[in-house]
């Protein structure tokens, strides 16, 4: 069994099972309520209502790790990375930097140490501009280089360290010229030309071909260990999460569900909706059929299912799950799932069921 | 031990040496070069590549479907819609438009990636479902099309009450379910799934993927599957065909393509997913990136990509053969270390697994049955 540390498949020996690094950037009960208005037939705008993409998320991001927020589409994961980027403003809670509340940061301070790294390079890229221009541009605004001999030196510095060499060949390039992969090479680039410390990769690998998504994820694993950056990886892939990640944190219609070390959270899942997740995973080496417990979709956001927002889909709902909202619940070391079943005064399982197969 | 799945019948599709180019032919993009596929009664078949590798073009030329400036520019695509009368046996590429007409969706139907653009936003899905039926059946009677559309809803897991919805109305996985719903409602021969979940999650996708094996099973139809997701196939497919920059590289049952692929290029994309598994370790992917199809490699198109390029590689493309080790053809592959030599890289010699595959997880029963 791995430590808390997680054996991270690139950075063991970086990583270790050496105490938390510091922590860089945190949210406290991040929530976000987006206000929407529908328009009727007859082009009348409806009611204002509120939407909860995002409630009472708590995620801690350290030097040197890599947090993974996992989840369907709907489940807020966008959100949080949106908000930790400052695009979004939270309607509640906060978010920490180096230990000082995000509003007190000039903005351009905050992104000088937090940059975010979009998922589909085809549209973060600007079509009219070469590679070169991408990079130079923030190296400037961050006051990383302003002479032009030194601005020359730090973009190729830093085609280096996304391993887009010989720098020569991809420095005048457009975005058109250049593959999927590289692409995403560059916006990673770009995102490393502010200097920060802090990387927020939302689906960074999803829109690239798979012999290549591999790449950018050791790519980041690798500024992860060399740079000790702080990464915060957000996927619908539990799979590539389990891969890179140290610690994983799994979201569901805007909440946590669970969350705690990559292996720990993969190899023994806790929460219903996690084991459901793993078992839809596709995995060649399955060779029993899987019983998929728990289907159906994501609940409508406007009007969220009172208790855990997960009990219309969970198979094991008690009757307390439709009322009350779940505790986070210690089921291991570091360990955390926000679910009844693992409550003592509720839980009727106490041992933990094996990946992917929810107790009977 | 034979050599394919035992739920395998006759062919009932058969593609040999197609050939699509885009553009005029002066700088034509060979975008699918000399491909040899078969599809049998029953069977699902897994085309697997990266995007840009062919494997739509392949099945919109197959079909028909193909737009300008697609071009198909040899081979045979041959149809049979019954294995005990060859007569019957049509060549898709010959095939005149009242022929087509009468093929499409009656014997050959396909479900597209974006089921958003593929049904009409203003119709609700009643009138989509009873106006397919109506226009391929035009002796049924109106009641008897509305009776028929909500059996189909029925079928794909969708309450009928939904019929009246129109498709903004329905949720990513439900308008698919739409699609496929349509797909079978005359009952064909051969569906074509182009992508069909990749904009789903994983639980969408997967309750989808056992609706349409157990469909599969329940009526006897083909299913030609086209994905990146290499991984996905392992679970559903019974044969796998992987495809890069045009050419097929290697075509095995799924258990033993999973367990001892032969080609460099489908070993690398087997190392290139995650394990839910075991321990972790580093693991690389595919060096480089897909070739551009204006200016490909001459040669074996993977060779600026393979970690065991030899001179040969770099001259010319390996013919597609059964490798040294195959019992009797019932697995191909083009490249030139299975030219039968001894020593291959281990990558490529992996021993086979015992008996004819390990069935695909996905599959509940076997052996299709002619409705």
């Amino acid at each position: 069994m791995n430590g808390p540390a997680g054996n991270s498949p690139a950075g063991a020996t970086l990583n270790g099972d050496r105490p938390a690094s510091p922590s860089v950037l945190a949210a406290q009960d991040l929530t976000k309520h987006f206000h929407v208005r529908e328009r009727g037939l007859r082009g009348s705008w409806g009611p204002r209502r509120v939407l909860h993409a995002a409630e009472d998320v708590n995620l801690e991001l350290r030097a040197g790790r890599v947090s993974a927020v996992v989840g369907e589409s709907g489940s807020g994961k966008t959100t949080v990375a949106r908000m930790l980027a400052c695009l979004e403003r939270p309607t509640s809670g906060q978010i920490l930097l180096d230990g000082r509340p995000a509003g007190r940061h000039h903005l351009r301070g905050y992104r000088q140490r937090v940059q975010i790294v979009f998922q589909d390079p085809f549209a973060s890229l600007n079509p009219v501009h070469d590679v070169h221009y991408h990079l130079s541009r923030p190296l400037r605004i961050h006051r990383q280089a302003r002479r032009r001999s030194a601005v020359d030196q730090a973009v190729e510095a830093l085609l280096a360290r996304v391993k887009l060499q010989p720098a020569s060949e991809f420095i005048h390039k457009l975005p058109h010229e250049l593959s999927g992969g590289q692409r995403q090479r560059v916006a990673i680039a770009r995102a490393l030309a502010a200097g920060p410390g802090v990387l927020l990769a939302d689906e960074p690998v999803s829109m690239l071909d798979v012999s290549i998504r591999l790449g950018i994820l050791n790519l980041l694993g690798d500024l992860r260990d060399t740079e000790g950056m702080a990464i915060l990886y957000v996927t619908h892939d539990i799979a590539s999460a389990r891969y890179f990640a140290d610690t994983v944190t799994v979201m569901y219609a805007g909440r946590v569900v669970e969350s705690g070390p990559a292996l720990e959270v993969t190899d023994h899942p806790s929460h219903p909706y996690t084991q459901l997740l793993l078992s839809a995973a596709p995995d060649p080496e399955r060779t029993a059929p899987v019983t998929i417990s728990g289907g159906g979709a994501i609940p409508n956001l406007v009007k969220p299912p009172a208790g855990c927002r997960f009990h219309p889909r969970c198979p094991l709902a008690m009757p307390v799950c439709l009322t009350q909202r779940p505790p986070d619940v210690p089921v291991g070391l570091g360990h955390v799932a926000a679910c009844w079943l693992r409550h003592p005064d509720h839980g009727p399982v106490s041992a933990q069921p094996p990946a992917g197969q929810p107790p009977a | 031990m034979t050599a394919p799945p035992a739920a395998v019948g006759p062919p009932v599709l058969e593609i040999s040496g197609l050939c699509v180019e885009y553009g005029p032919a002066h700088h034509a993009v060979r975008a699918v070069i000399d491909v040899d596929l078969v599809l049998h009664r029953g069977e699902v078949v897994g085309l697997a590549g990266e995007s840009g590798s062919g494997k739509s073009t392949l099945a919109y030329a197959a079909t028909r479907l193909l737009r300008p400036p697609g071009v198909i520019t040899g081979g045979s695509v041959l149809f049979h819609p019954d294995a005990g009368q060859p007569e019957l046996t049509i060549d898709l590429l010959d095939a005149g438009i009242t022929e087509l007409r009468r093929l499409r969706w009656r014997e050959l139907a396909i479900v597209l990636q974006s089921a958003m653009n593929a049904l009409n936003p203003v119709l609700s899905v009643e009138a989509q479902l009873t106006d397919t039926l109506a226009a391929h059946l035009p002796d049924s009677t109106r009641a008897g099309r509305r009776e028929r559309a909500a059996e189909l809803l029925r079928m794909v897991g969708i309450s009928p009450h939904r019929l009246h919805s129109y498709p903004h109305e329905l949720s990513g996985g439900m308008r698919q379910r739409v699609m496929i719903a349509m797909a079978l409602a005359l009952e064909p021969q051969l569906v074509i799934m182009d992508e069909p979940t990749t904009a789903l999650d994983v639980v969408t996708q997967r309750e989808i993927l056992q609706q349409v094996i157990e469909l599969r099973d329940r009526l006897g139809f083909s299913v030609l599957f086209i994905t990146h997701d290499l991984s996905l196939l392992l679970e559903m497919a019974d044969t796998i065909a992987i495809m890069y920059a045009g050419r097929l590289m290697e075509t095995a049952a799924a258990g033993r393509l999973f367990a001892a692929p032969r080609h460099p290029y489908t070993a690398g994309l087997l190392a290139s997913f995650p394990s839910l598994h075991g321990e972790r370790h580093v693991m690389t992917g595919i060096p480089g990136s897909p070739p551009d199809l204006r200016n490909p490699p001459p040669g074996c198109p993977f060779h600026p990509r393979c970690g065991f390029a030899e001179p040969r590689c770099r001259q010319s493309m390996p013919p597609l053969g059964p490798p040294p080790d195959a019992r009797a053809g019932d697995r191909l592959v083009a490249c030139w270390l299975q030219d039968g030599r001894e020593d291959r890289p281990p990558e490529v010699s992996r021993p086979e697994p015992p008996g004819t595959s390990t069935r695909p997880a996905l599959r509940v029963i076997t052996g299709p049955v002619q409705p």
